[in-house]
């Protein structure tokens, strides 16, 4: 090696320098990849089961190899899932629980951000008398399980007249919201350098119009965390939709759960997996089309506390 | 003059920390008013007092002859500056300055008029499509003094506007401000911790300690004839000498152990014989020599010299005391040699030790 660099001193300037490179297969690679391709089978299979049963017919999933793809593919679960599968009487299948969630979910996501980030803009740059205690109790809102509430609000929607409509579902959402979307838009407008918020002061902009033209299109990113965080949240609900609507007003979470665990007639395992992933797509949906958003965002609100 | 500004008894406390103690000071107009001290002195708190971004506990606060003591911020007729810049960043320059004017309600025409003169101005014109993160310390900083500029107010207010900005930056904006004061003729109010902003653009000095003005006056004036012994530790750099000693012979001569200097031509009240004083003497008023004279010099050990490019800065070992002496740079001073320091009484100041306060 030392004669031929001596020997050819003009090669010197193209030869390979830095370090040197690792090669693919080393023993490091084998063991992360490895690792990360088990695992991430583990978690798919359920997801392959279930797309592979909900392209079957029953015949075939009888045979009972749940793991083969579908020898013959058939769509027939699909549609019978999203408007033909029967819950006690109606037998419009699951479509009618997806616009019924639909409506819910708008209502529910708009007010219970719009409210949350007020409340956490006033709390960062309009500090009142008592604001830090009136923080705490509402974080404190946040650890008190459900299940404590559930008859108390049952009481307050029947004597404010909206038990079993849908704009008492919404006051639910928007109130056991609040607690930890105050605290993420809180967190995210304290990062935001205080000498703004006074310049807006000195131009003349009110309480309002601070929020609406200065912070919030500062905040994109914290307004995708709460949309995403809300809107996974309450699509997922399943008490608070079954507590305080009407039969007839059942997000699709409960009208799966109806299909599903219907007793009479044959079990439809088909259908039942396609109607599952139908309900399960909003929210995948939603994390697939703002993923860099969420993270950027979630990262934010975190740095202060 | 009529006052632009005045504040009387202003008093601002944070729960039981007393911030601004029963304040008061009035600002001609058109004067150009630097508010320095230390950080924590309350300078920044009393800034934001006069614009309306905090309220006061007690006291008055009159702009332009009006009560503004509790009006928003928008309508004291003031137009501020931070230190951070504050612009808006989601809108363009053209945006950030139209901003209060457009909340105003000013007619469009009349909005364009005004950008088009601050941008002439402030030279921003071919920024105004720009958002601030594509613009350079420098420029935000002109579109922030831009901002407060369009709004035709009365009153600027300066908080730290150059702190955020590199040495040579600084000097050049602060040259910019000084000449737009001169053309606008607005009344300044300018919040610095930089003694040298505040000695070249202030037309009167407040310095601050402890939410109490310590002294108000000219440049000269504070740099001269400090009024107690925190203004004449403050201002200047290399910071002044300070001999701690007595006055003596009915406060003819100034006596600390074996030395004796005559306060002959001392400016200032009647000294009289005490027992604790302080002799302050700036490094710029002392003239090295070699020879004692009785009464006028102090002997004094060479230690250390520091070339500063246009002059050196000696220190000395001198009555027990280190002092600095500012000399010419081509007379370098090898450590040891004995020496004699010349006083100029004229330009020395007396402090009472328990008091503090210039006699």
């Amino acid at each position: 090696m030392a004669d031929a660099a001596l020997n050819a001193p003009a090669r010197s300037m193209t030869e390979a320098r830095g370090t040197k490179p690792k090669r693919a297969l080393s023993g490091r690679n084998i063991m992360i990849y490895g690792t990360l391709i088990m695992f991430s089978l583990y978690y798919l299979l359920p997801l392959w089961v279930m797309v592979m049963t909900s392209l079957k017919g029953m015949p075939e999933i009888r045979m009972g190899n749940i793991f083969s793809p579908p020898v013959e593919i058939t769509f027939e679960p699909w549609v019978k899932a999203w408007s033909q599968a029967c819950t006690g009487l109606n037998c419009d299948g699951l479509s009618r629980g997806f616009w019924n969630s639909v409506q819910i979910l708008i209502p529910s996501v708009i007010l219970s951000i719009v409210v949350a980030s007020v409340n956490g803009y006033a709390l960062t740059f309009w500090k009142f008398k008592g604001s830090d205690i009136f923080f705490t109790i509402l974080i404190f809102g946040a650890f008190i399980p459900y299940q404590v509430m559930l008859y108390p609000i049952v009481i307050l929607l029947r004597e404010m007249g909206l038990y079993g409509s849908l704009w008492g579902l919404v006051l639910v959402h928007t109130i056991f919201g609040m607690p930890i979307l105050t605290l993420l838009f809180r967190n995210y407008f304290s990062t935001i350098p205080e000498e703004l918020f006074k310049a807006a002061r000195v131009d003349g902009a009110g309480f309002w119009a601070i929020y609406a033209k200065i912070l919030m299109p500062m905040s994109l990113p914290i307004f995708v965390v709460a949309i995403i965080l809300q809107v996974t949240g309450i699509w997922n609900d399943f008490l608070f939709g079954v507590v305080y609507t009407r039969p007839e007003m059942y997000p699709m979470t409960v009208q799966l759960n109806n299909i599903v665990n219907s007793v009479q007639g044959v079990k439809e395992y088909n259908v039942n997996m396609a109607a599952t992933l139908l309900t399960g797509l909003v929210p995948l949906f939603i994390y697939f089309i703002s993923g860099k958003l969420f993270v950027r965002g979630i990262a934010a609100g975190a740095v202060k506390g | 003059m009529t006052n632009s500004i005045e504040v009387k008894d202003l008093t601002l406390n944070f729960g039981a920390v007393s911030v601004l103690k029963n304040m008061n000071l009035n600002v001609a107009e058109g004067e150009f008013v630097v508010l320095l001290g230390p950080s924590g002195c309350g300078k920044s708190t009393l800034l934001n007092c006069l614009a309306g971004l905090l309220e006061i506990t007690d006291g008055q606060i009159f702009i332009k002859g009006q009560n503004v003591t509790w009006a928003e911020p928008s309508a004291r007729g003031i137009g501020m500056v931070f230190q951070s810049y504050a612009l808006y960043p989601q809108m363009t320059v053209r945006g950030n300055l139209t901003f209060g004017l457009k909340n105003a309600r000013v007619p469009r025409d009349q909005i364009e008029a005004k950008v088009a003169r601050a941008a002439e101005i402030l030279q921003i014109g071919p920024l105004l499509d720009r958002k601030p993160a594509a613009l350079s310390g420098g420029q935000r900083q002109r579109v922030a003094i831009g901002r407060a500029l369009v709004r035709d107010v009365d009153v600027f207010l300066f908080d730290e506007p150059l702190s955020n900005l590199d040495a040579k930056l600084r000097s050049e904006l602060r040259v910019e401000i000084k000449r737009l004061h001169a053309q606008l003729k607005n009344t300044m109010v300018y919040v610095t911790h930089d003694q040298i902003e505040a000695l070249t653009l202030a037309d009167r000095i407040a310095v601050m300690r402890g939410g109490i003005i310590q002294q108000l006056a000219a440049p000269q004036e504070i740099y001269n004839r400090p009024a107690n012994l925190f203004v004449a530790g403050f201002i200047g750099s290399p910071s002044m000498n300070f001999l701690h000693g007595a006055t003596v012979d009915g406060g003819r001569a100034f006596r600390l152990g074996d030395l004796s200097l005559s306060l002959e031509g001392y400016e200032g009240g009647t000294v009289g014989s005490r027992d604790t004083v302080i002799l302050g003497l700036r490094p710029e008023h002392l003239v090295v020599q070699d020879q004692a004279e009785p009464g006028v010099t102090i002997p004094a050990m060479v230690e250390l010299d520091e070339p500063m490019g246009a002059d050196s800065l000696v220190w000395l070992k001198a009555a027990g005391t280190q002092m600095s002496v500012r000399v010419p740079v081509e007379r370098r001073m090898a450590p040891g040699t004995q020496v004699h320091l010349k006083v100029d009484m004229a330009k020395a100041s007396l402090f009472d030790a328990k008091s503090e306060a210039r006699i």
